[in-house]
């Protein structure tokens, strides 16, 4: 008997699997293949616009993410930098045979962790409470909790030009019946689509005919324990490249071809809209002249380039003929063809905001299964999941993070109050309150949640402590300084100038603070105002957020609603007014009417 | 659920006839019990024929309109009662509606019944009650506008630009190395919430004509004793005699009279009681004139052609020069001994002469264009202070931006603007964002 078992090691698995160990659970994580645990089957990135904070974030509640991307990447920069502190986000290129390797080798030297390798294809619930899991042979394994992390795997089909095979990526194992269990156990499911583009050979490759994209100059690490590990001249560089008319001449000839395009004739699952197939691209946007494609290393250890930008479900014969028309990629050679695969997911409005289902109890989900896509977004769902586990089986209250807590708290709460209608990718607009949720401070809106839940250790948190009295103190220290420029002022006013940095008047400080302290006191001080008034914004949706509806509530008892409304609200199911306007379709003046129903029906029962 | 609520729906008075109104899920059962015919035979939207009855008395000969929900006003079921007026048979009828069962209506409750059913819009709910109390001709054309949208779908495209504004930079952020993508600049930024001002302060100004419309133009009439400012208030009224109202009960019980110029009220505020009781024209400023002079939309100072100025005609002259205001000068048929040197308008309240005085209010509040123009006026309060936040959020932006302020904070002044434009017609931001994004920009891994 297991405290918990984990379904599926990829990046939401692995998280979900070292909180629950490091929490003092028994767990049992359950994978196809113990070599493939936290693979990157699709892009190399770590991080990104938006995601890079949510590494962080993974980092600041005690996730690993973080970490092994620091210590395996073969090159680290800092996006929008010149846009602002609230937009900045690091993204790396992650090796993807050493940062497999290093996650792994964190799960195999737990003691709370084993791991086998296995299909789970069926559920044991009983009474609506799950009791354990059903391998692919028969044999039945016991836990107090289980967390869905099944990525692709559900159903997956690869898709390439006319032919469709159930398989996983990189001719992985899919799970065959676990979809149509979970159906039977009343879970709607969704058919997702997600592409990938070639893989070609470095060697192959004339990079004289792109430009070098190369790292930064300055050192970042994702996570807020470590120092750099690598030097700046180390990192491997990107190129950027462009498609040609001949390209698109191809593209366009052989349309039909492809698996989205009438290859494939049957109806397919729904594909990103934020990352179309390069047919899409050129169907849609027909007038434009040329794409932007990136050439990526892969890995130190192997010799693939990932072609961003250029995924395809053409078959390889078309496939062969668009690589070739690319500048410098003329006599380049395919890998790896590109594929389209599709996959069975949930609905996440199946879910209540700790990740655990609202059908049966004790079971979580996490990552693709609940319809996003991202190595980051399956991260911090997992984390969050694991966290939520451990903390019911230990008696206590939930860990929800609010919309202006974290992107993960905004991720998590779009998924059970709106659903997806194709596969989620965190976006910074996704964020209303974003100026609160920067990457420079994630450490300080998140550890002493890591810490209260025991992901951070005590040395971990008195750092943090640490930190946040030193801020306070620069801030302090600064009021009393004064700064003679063409009129006298404090250094509060000297560095609220956007023109000044607190770097001029570091040394008219009493002692030396750390670079991150200060950047930090001069992040607080300089957007002072806006960051204010995000406050303020973000208080008036906790007043919403603290008006609870009850769970049980019978929406069919409340007059008035719009139909529509109804029926989204019995979906959702939302668990606070600020939730339930959030819900499309559920307007104002539902609003309106939920409350004045709420204000009897508490009258009632008082 | 909802009560069943009553009310008289046409104004009270003596009228051909009047119509009392009922609404909610009783209304049949209620009108059914005073009626001598059975209600339930009757399909929706029908006028049937019948009597109300108290206790076997007949009350009134009556046309009684079924509506059945939810194709209603309210979404609800109405009955609406069509009596032969009068103000107690009308009463009568609301009584017994009230006894059976109904509630009062408070003001405007129909429509905000229809509000929160989901049948109309905010800005349409409002407009709705600007129809029932518009008071001429000129207001019921502006509320009609704003109930057919076409106010709401200026704002929509005030509100698109900073959406595409806003969905361009978010565009740029999420995706920072796609450099095919038009960037958007500073300058660009400044550009548009620049324009973007331009077309609230636009608004904001057919506001003022709105309220004008709505209200009316509150005037005051100042003046030292005997320099003819009665005779002018009366020659001003005796012109339009057919048309002025009183309006006795109201808030503004200083009103003298109203008359209508274009389709326009002009209310007239007489200061001089106070006046009267005081000696000094110190005093004038103190009290109720003060407060009456901050109120008022125009001032007309009305001063004496056949006598110099007085010390207290100068401080009068003082006193209003920040207002809108006229200067008249009274009893142009005497001898010509004043000397000011300011426009004014000449009149003779005698010799009934007040043509200049009429030419000038109409010139000063464009009253020809407010009638011939479009209609679309922002009038309400609350769209006006949304509104102006709007614009507040605005100037912060072209600050934020001369400061050197980075893009990302920049962006919190373009999503209060958006939201407070969305806030006066009711839409929401939610996905509309996201949305925007994804049709308008090619993207992708």
């Amino acid at each position: 008997m297991y405290d918990a078992i984990v379904v599926g090691g990829g990046h939401a698995g692995c998280e979900a699997t070292l909180a629950l160990a490091k929490m003092g659970f028994k767990t049992l994580l359950v994978t196809g293949s113990i070599d493939k645990i936290a693979m990157m089957p699709c892009n190399p990135h770590i991080g990104g616009s938006a995601k890079g904070i949510v590494v962080r974030e993974i980092d600041a509640l005690g996730g690993m993410m973080g970490k092994v991307a620091d210590k395996t990447l073969l090159q680290m920069k800092m996006l929008n930098y010149a846009k602002g502190p609230a937009v900045r986000s690091l993204r790396s290129q992650g090796d993807k045979v050493a940062y497999p390797k290093e996650m792994q080798r964190l799960l195999k030297e737990d003691k709370n962790i084993e791991i086998i390798e296995d299909m789970v294809e069926d559920l044991i619930v009983v009474d609506n409470t799950i009791v354990g899991v059903k391998l692919s042979g028969g044999e039945e394994i016991n836990a107090k909790s289980v967390i869905l992390t099944t990525g692709t795997y559900m159903k997956a089909d690869i898709l390439v030009g006319d032919t469709r095979t159930r398989q996983g990526p990189s001719k992985t194992r899919p799970s065959l019946f676990l979809s149509e269990n979970l159906e039977k156990l009343g879970f709607k499911i969704l058919r997702l689509k997600t592409g990938t583009p070639p893989r070609v050979e470095r060697s192959s490759i004339d990079f004289s005919k792109a430009k070098m994209e190369p790292g930064d100059d300055k050192l970042y690490t994702f996570s807020f324990d470590d120092k750099p590990y690598y030097k700046v001249e180390d990192q491997e560089p990107c190129y950027l490249t462009y498609t040609t008319p001949e390209t698109h001449k191809i593209i366009r000839d052989n349309l039909e071809k492809s698996s989205m395009y009438g290859g494939i004739k049957e109806k397919l699952g729904t594909g990103p809209r934020y990352c179309p197939s390069i047919e899409d691209k050129i169907v849609r946007f027909a007038d434009k002249e040329r794409h932007q494609l990136f050439l990526e290393p892969e890995s130190r250890y192997f010799d693939d380039i990932y072609i961003q930008g250029f995924s395809t479900s053409m078959p390889h014969d078309v496939q062969e003929k668009m690589v070739h028309s690319l500048p410098g990629l003329e006599n380049a050679k395919i890998l790896r063809y590109a594929y389209a695969i599709e996959y069975d997911a949930i609905d996440s409005r199946d879910l209540y905001p700790t990740l655990e289902t609202k059908i049966v109890e004790n079971l979580y989900t996490a990552g693709q299964i609940n319809g996003t896509s991202g190595y980051e977004e399956a991260a911090c769902q997992g984390l969050m999941a694991g966290i939520n586990a451990g903390l019911k089986m230990q008696g206590k209250e939930p860990l929800i993070l609010k919309r202006d807590e974290a992107y993960t708290g905004v991720l998590i709460d779009d998924l059970v109050t709106k659903g997806v209608r194709d596969p989620y990718r965190l976006l910074t607009s996704r964020a209303e309150y974003r100026l609160l949720l920067r990457s420079d401070n994630a450490d300080l809106r998140l550890r002493k949640y890591g810490y209260e839940v025991g992901l951070i250790s005590k040395k971990q948190y008195d750092k943090l402590i640490k930190k946040e009295e030193n801020i306070n103190k620069i801030i302090e220290e600064l009021k009393e300084i004064t700064i003679k420029s063409e009129k006298k002022m404090n250094g509060i006013e000297f560095v609220k100038r956007t023109e000044n940095n607190i770097y001029d008047i570091e040394d008219k400080l009493s002692t030396k603070y750390d670079e991150l302290e200060l950047e930090q006191a001069e992040i607080q001080i300089k957007y002072e105002g806006y960051i204010k008034k995000a406050r303020k914004e973000a208080e008036k949706m906790r007043k919403l957020e603290n008006k609870k509806i009850p769970v049980d509530i019978d929406y069919d008892k409340v007059p008035n609603l719009a139909s529509e409304a109804r029926v989204k609200l019995k979906e959702v199911r939302p668990m606070s007014f600020s939730q339930a306007s959030r819900i499309s379709g559920v307007n104002p003046s539902d609003i309106a009417i939920l409350s004045v129903y709420m204000k009897r029906y508490f009258n009632e029962y008082k | 659920m909802y009560d069943t609520i009553a009310a008289i729906s046409t104004a009270q008075g003596v009228g051909a006839i009047s119509i009392v109104r009922i609404s909610g899920d009783e209304a049949l059962e209620i009108v059914n019990k005073i009626f001598d015919q059975d209600i339930y035979k009757y399909e929706s939207n029908t006028i049937n024929y019948g009597h109300i009855i108290d206790k076997d008395k007949i009350v009134d000969e009556v046309l009684v309109s079924v509506f059945l929900a939810p194709k209603t006003y309210t979404k609800e079921n109405i009955i609406e009662i069509n009596t032969h007026g009068g103000i107690s048979v009308t009463n009568k009828i609301l009584e017994l509606l009230l006894e059976n069962g109904a509630r009062l209506a408070e003001p405007g409750e129909f429509t905000k019944r229809a509000f929160l059913n989901g049948r109309i819009d905010l800005i349409e709910a409002e407009s709705v009650m600007d129809l029932i109390d518009a008071k001429t001709e000129s207001a019921r054309k502006m509320a009609i506008n704003g109930v057919d949208g076409r106010l709401s779908s200026k704002i929509n495209k005030l509100r698109d630009k900073a959406l595409d504004i806003i969905s361009n930079i978010e565009v740029n952020i999420d995706y920072p190395e796609y450099e095919d993508i038009e960037v958007m600049t500073i300058e660009d930024i400044r550009n548009y919430s620049k324009e973007l001002n331009k077309d609230i302060d636009d608004l904001l100004k057919t506001s003022e004509s709105g309220k004008i419309i709505k209200e009316g133009i509150n005037t005051v009439i100042l003046g030292r004793p005997n320099v003819g400012k009665s005779s002018i208030l009366n020659r001003l009224l005796d012109e339009e005699k057919a048309i002025v109202t009183d309006i006795p009960g109201t808030t503004r019980d200083i009103v003298e009279g109203s008359i209508r110029l274009n389709g326009v009220l002009i209310n007239f505020l007489d200061t001089a009681g106070v006046r009267e009781t005081t000696n000094t024209v110190e005093k004038i400023g103190v009290e109720k004139s003060l407060s009456l002079l901050d109120k008022a939309d125009l001032v007309l100072l009305v001063l004496n052609n056949n006598e110099k100025l007085t010390k207290e005609d100068k401080e009068l002259l003082e006193i209003t020069k920040d207002k809108k205001r006229i200067i008249v000068v009274n009893k142009i048929d005497l001898e010509s001994n004043i000397d000011l040197d300011m426009d004014y308008v000449k009149v003779s309240a005698e010799k009934n002469n007040i043509d200049e005085l009429l030419d000038k209010i109409n010139e000063l509040f464009k009253l020809d264009e407010i009638n011939d123009g479009d209609m679309t006026y922002i009038s309400n309060a609350r769209e006006i202070s949304l509104l102006k936040k709007a614009k507040q959020s605005s100037n912060n932006l072209i600050k934020s931006l001369d400061e050197g302020i980075p893009i990302d904070m920049l962006e919190i002044d373009i999503k209060n603007i958006i939201d407070y434009l969305g806030e006066v017609t009711g839409e929401s931001y939610d996905n509309e964002l996201i949305d925007k994004l994804f049709s308008r920009f090619c993207l992708g891994k």
